[in-house]
């Protein structure tokens, strides 16, 4: 396709904490400082800048790209904000791929950032704008409606038990504990903790959900030939994928993301990938509630429907499994600061691929790894492949 | 390099930091007041309700009918022009017991928001509500359910002209 090989060479994060002291500026700033001083770059080095953060509503910012601009390094530089609701992490960087596939720039920093905290008295109420303003919010909705609806009819129709989605929570909590930046790691939590948690919405219970968190997420992309000058150990983007559904959410399949399936055989087909299962060695499916790594899992085919819970029952999720899910910790552990979340697993991967990943690290030297995100009105998919 | 990073940036803080005065931080309201349009087929689906209906919208081409009705058919891009009415009852296709408010305050009583699958439209096609008049522990999926309307003097054309769908008695 006449289509440049992109690298990723370079990445930096701040703490994802439940409240910063730094504005979203300042955070943004501490993950691109991180991801320029870590690949020895300067913001000299840089030809463009992407930036993804999730609703303004979150800080009333209007025009949260341009707020951000100085913070992610933009000013005088060509510059872009992507926002594809809680995609967005695992869009910024496809952005920034084409940017520089396309031929049209060398380097380019993508950060992304979020901060929840702003919003009082909880972030959930900036999220209520979400649903339709004339048949929806009449009835007063909140939020984790949409994901109660979704997982009580994902469990009712393939038969899965609660405890079996817990176990999700509990492995990703688990491995975020050798999170040096996680919220909340926790290495003895266990699928009874989860399912004595506080009832929310049932069948979604405290334990089951990620925290509202802040945080910022750096990484520098750069062309093959500014890769292998640079770095040693290039991170490819082999494959990317993304896709909308329709918004008309209660007039479709909840028990399946069909918009997961379609963004993963876009990055599959990209990445020449013909049998995920075996070719895929890390996943990092979105996980902003536990049942929905499940549901991504199987979206990517990279479980059959209802049968992703086998992969956590039979270790193959973990760590040290065949096919190691979330071994960053996700959003579960190491918190969601939406859009900051999602760039986390792409950093992660690059980490990983690279063999730095320290206390976290997957055995047995993995060569390809799989970042997802998803959002919107629980209609959007994006799929990044990266290897070495 | 994580394993090379000693020192993230990033500082938290908890709440104690605000009540004694260790931070600095300026309060705001953003306030903002919206009328919407309804639009053509909304506009439609709001006077329909008035009137004590569900209406929905058929697409020729796909040969499926969905609720709430729509200008176009979001999969063939043709224009809906073909609006019929739903029953008022329907199948609840999920359902969750809520304990929190929009706002995150507890409350005693679970609501309890469900996606019912309404009578006349395509299977799988339903719209967001909520279920009363029943004991939460008995809402199950795939119960059959009837809508409660206001009485008619009571009606403005709006989504809440539907006060919840309660149970069907089974005989």
């Amino acid at each position: 396709m006449g289509m440049r090989k992109v690298a990723v060479i370079g990445a930096g994060m701040t703490k994802f904490v439940r409240r910063a002291q730094e504005t979203p500026k300042e955070l943004s700033w501490g993950a691109a400082r991180m991801a320029l001083e870590t690949a020895d770059l300067t913001l000299d080095d840089v030809d463009a800048v992407c930036v993804g953060t999730a609703p303004d509503a979150f800080d009333s910012v209007h025009m949260n790209g341009e707020y951000l601009s100085d913070g992610a390094g933009a000013w005088r530089k060509p510059y872009m904000r992507s926002y594809v609701g809680g995609g967005t992490g695992v869009f910024a960087p496809i952005q920034g791929w084409y940017h520089v596939a396309s031929g049209l720039f060398d380097l380019v920093l993508v950060v992304a950032e979020e901060k929840m905290s702003s919003f009082y008295p909880h972030a959930q109420a900036a999220f209520l704008t979400i649903f339709d303003h004339t048949t929806e919010r009449p009835l007063k909705p909140n939020l984790l409606w949409i994901f109660a609806l979704e997982m009580n009819r994902y469990m009712q129709t393939y038969g899965i038990s609660k405890e079996d989605i817990a176990r999700v929570s509990v492995q990703h909590k688990r491995n975020a504990a050798d999170h040096p930046c996680a919220l909340l790691g926790d290495a003895d939590i266990t699928v009874q903790d989860v399912l004595n948690s506080e009832v929310l919405a049932w069948p979604v219970q405290r334990l089951d959900v990620s925290p509202v968190s802040d945080g910022a997420v750096a990484v520098i992309l750069a062309a093959e030939h500014i890769a292998k000058r640079v770095t040693d150990k290039p991170v490819w983007i082999e494959g990317v994928g993304w896709c909308l559904d329709t918004a008309y959410w209660t007039n479709r399949d909840l028990a399946y993301p069909r918009y997961v399936e379609s963004a993963a055989r876009m990055a599959y087909e990209m990445a020449g990938i013909r049998e995920p299962r075996k070719e895929i060695h890390i996943a990092e499916p979105y996980d902003p509630f536990d049942y929905k790594a499940l549901h991504h899992l199987e979206g990517l085919q990279l479980a059959d429907r209802g049968q992703a819970p086998r992969l956590y029952i039979d270790g193959i999720a973990a760590r040290d499994g065949n096919m190691p899910v979330c071994p960053s910790g996700g959003l579960l552990g190491v918190g969601n600061p939406i859009a900051a979340a999602g760039l986390m697993k792409i950093a992660e991967l690059f980490w990983q691929l690279r063999g730095e990943a320290g206390d976290r690290q997957v055995p047995g030297s993995p060569r390809r790894g799989l970042a997802q995100a998803w959002g919107d009105l629980m209609q959007v998919g994006t799929v990044v492949i990266m290897g070495r | 390099m994580t394993s090379k990073i000693k020192m993230f940036p990033g500082t938290p803080l908890s709440e104690e930091d605000f009540t004694e005065g260790n931070v600095l931080f300026n309060v705001d309201q953003m306030r903002g007041d919206f009328a919407w349009d309804t639009g053509v087929a909304i506009g439609a689906y709001l006077a329909a309700l008035k009137e004590g209906m569900l209406l929905g919208a058929r697409c020729a081409t796909c040969r499926r009918t969905v609720v709430p009705p729509r200008l176009v058919c979001e999969w063939c891009f043709r224009p809906m022009v073909d609006y019929v009415p739903l029953q008022d009852t329907g199948t609840v296709n999920t359902f969750s017991l809520c304990y929190v408010t929009w706002d995150v305050q507890r409350i005693k009583e679970p609501e309890i928001p469900a996606v019912i699958e309404i009578d006349g439209a395509s299977p799988l096609h339903g719209i967001m509500h909520k279920i009363g008049e029943v004991e939460p522990e008995k809402v199950h999926i795939g119960m059959r359910v009837k809508a409660v309307w206001r009485p008619p003097s009571d009606r403005v054309g709006a989504i809440t002209d539907i006060l919840h769908f309660k149970p069907i008695e089974e005989v």
